[in-house]
């Protein structure tokens, strides 16, 4: 019997990487979760004083992922990542797990229905998906909302929308170099 | 692209366990980040250790992003003053917006030595700081408006504690742990602030309106006395800020107050001193429920030498 060259890396029946080529088990595991993490991190060092500026980068990068490789991911993976991000967001402790692990299933639930997509329709999701999350968690971070709160999130929510192309691309990119070839065989 | 198919589950039974077990999972997950959700909002300071853990490992490698964003603004002040007048242009602006803020300040400190000396005679004793910081990371994502320092509980660093910059007040120390505290900014929507005008003793509220503004909210209503352009500056109740510090700018007019511009942004500020808390006796008696007595403990150690002071607490 002719044993597997590598232990599966991703969870799907394709793209492992081709005949005569192994991915690296490590850096197949770790890149998503990773990029996710520091993705989460990066917000903390913005200085903003005046109103909330930066977009929430983890979750877009979470969210890229999760577009993009369907399946990558548990269901449950929200838990863990929710909770890291909320140490570092300002928000109380839980709102990033509850809204994370929410829209694990929320996606899980619509995208049975919508098995074929595209980048439009990526955009689109992810968008609606961002906006949604912005203002949940401006509900859940215990602030007294105001109109002018809720102004002040435009510029915020306007990057958000704007930016989410280009983390789909990275997150691409990270894709293609979590999966490139880690040696040869024969 | 489509579904792979391992994830359709057919009439595998192992498959359909596996996948209500992941939304059984994601399901509790959810419950779970409910509960803390609920539980934090409930008791801010419940899961604190676990967040000051985190922060104090954030905070120290946000030092180095904290030194390249201070030098990253000198730079680009330069850079303006060249391109305008000459560099020295800045530094001058800088040096008279803080005379500007100073001379505020010292008509404040002079009414307070009137109104001080009418009292009692006393004087104002200076005060010692516990320790200088920087701010090295903020809540750039959250609707709260948070900053971090980059020294805890460590340095002496106690909650409460007002944090100011070279030109005024920045906010308080909300949560400390050991190398990090998080403070509390003045435009935070749950940030409320006594003061009083620099100029005379007209009192009121400055509540963080959430975008970055101070909604000015008088405590004697009738005529608006106020002015665009008026400076206000800490009136010392409530007993965590000293008297006197300056706050923020009248720039628009309301019918109960106004809407006032900060004086010293975090954004903009190399570092920060981290004061200890003025009256501790009055932010103790501030704790006292009605009807119970102070202790005689508390009494004490200090004597009572603002009485107006314990009269409201922020």
């Amino acid at each position: 019997m002719i044993d597997r060259l590598a232990p599966p890396s991703q969870r799907r029946a394709y793209g492992s990487g081709g005949i005569n080529r192994v991915t690296s088990p490590w850096r197949a595991n770790i890149v998503p979760y990773a990029s996710i993490l520091i993705g989460s991190l990066i917000p903390f060092w913005v200085m903003t004083d005046v109103m909330p500026l930066a977009p929430p980068i983890g979750f877009i990068i979470f969210l890229s992922w999760r577009l993009m490789r369907p399946g990558l991911f548990p269901l449950w993976i929200g838990v863990p990542l929710g909770a890291f991000d909320d140490l570092f967001s300002g928000q109380p402790f839980g709102s990033a797990i509850l809204l994370w692990s929410v829209t694990m299933i929320g996606i899980e639930l619509v995208e049975t229905r919508f098995p074929w997509r595209g980048f439009w329709q990526d955009w689109f999701t992810a968008g609606l998906v961002i906006l949604i999350y912005i203002f949940a968690s401006m509900l859940t971070s215990g602030a007294t909302i105001t109109p002018h709160m809720l102004i002040a999130t435009i510029p915020q929510l306007l990057l958000a929308l704007l930016v989410y192309p280009l983390f789909a691309r990275i997150v691409a990119w990270l894709d293609r170099f979590r999966l490139s070839r880690s040696r040869r065989i024969g | 692209m489509a579904q792979p198919s391992s994830r359709r589950s057919g009439f595998s039974k192992k498959q359909q366990y596996s996948v209500f077990t992941g939304y059984l999972l994601a399901s509790l997950g959810a419950i779970l980040g409910l509960a803390l959700l609920a539980l934090s909002l409930w008791q801010p300071a419940a899961l604190q250790p676990l967040r000051g853990g985190a922060n104090d490992v954030s905070a120290t490698i946000g030092e180095a992003p904290a030194t390249a964003r201070a030098g990253g603004n000198n730079t680009w002040d330069t850079i303006k003053a060249y391109w305008q007048a000459g560099s020295q242009n800045a530094d001058l602006r800088r040096e008279v917006e803080v005379a500007r803020i100073r001379l505020a300040e010292a008509q404040a400190v002079e009414a307070e030595n009137r109104r001080l000396k009418a009292l009692l005679g006393l004087a104002e004793e200076n005060v010692e700081p516990v320790v200088y910081s920087r701010l090295v990371g903020s809540s750039s994502t959250s609707a709260r408006r948070f900053a971090y320092l980059g020294v805890g509980s460590a340095a002496g660093v106690e909650i409460g504690m007002p944090v100011h910059s070279e030109r005024g007040v920045i906010g308080r120390v909300l949560e400390t742990s050991r190398a990090s505290s998080r403070v509390l900014l003045l435009t935070d929507s749950e940030s409320v602030l006594p003061v009083r005008r620099a100029s005379d003793q007209t009192v009121a509220f400055a509540e963080g309106r959430g975008d970055g503004l101070l909604r000015i909210r008088l405590i004697n209503l009738g005529l608006n006395p106020l002015e665009i352009g008026d400076v206000f500056v800490t009136s010392g109740a409530g007993g965590y800020y000293r008297p006197g510090v300056a706050v923020a700018v009248l720039s628009e007019i309301t019918s109960d107050g106004g809407i006032a511009q900060l004086i010293a942004e975090p954004s903009a500020t190399n570092y920060v001193v981290v004061e200890p808390v003025h009256e501790t006796l009055a932010v103790e008696a501030s704790e006292v429920r009605d009807g119970e007595a102070l202790s005689e403990a508390g009494l004490g150690e200090e004597p009572v030498n603002r009485p107006e002071n314990a009269s409201t607490g922020d």
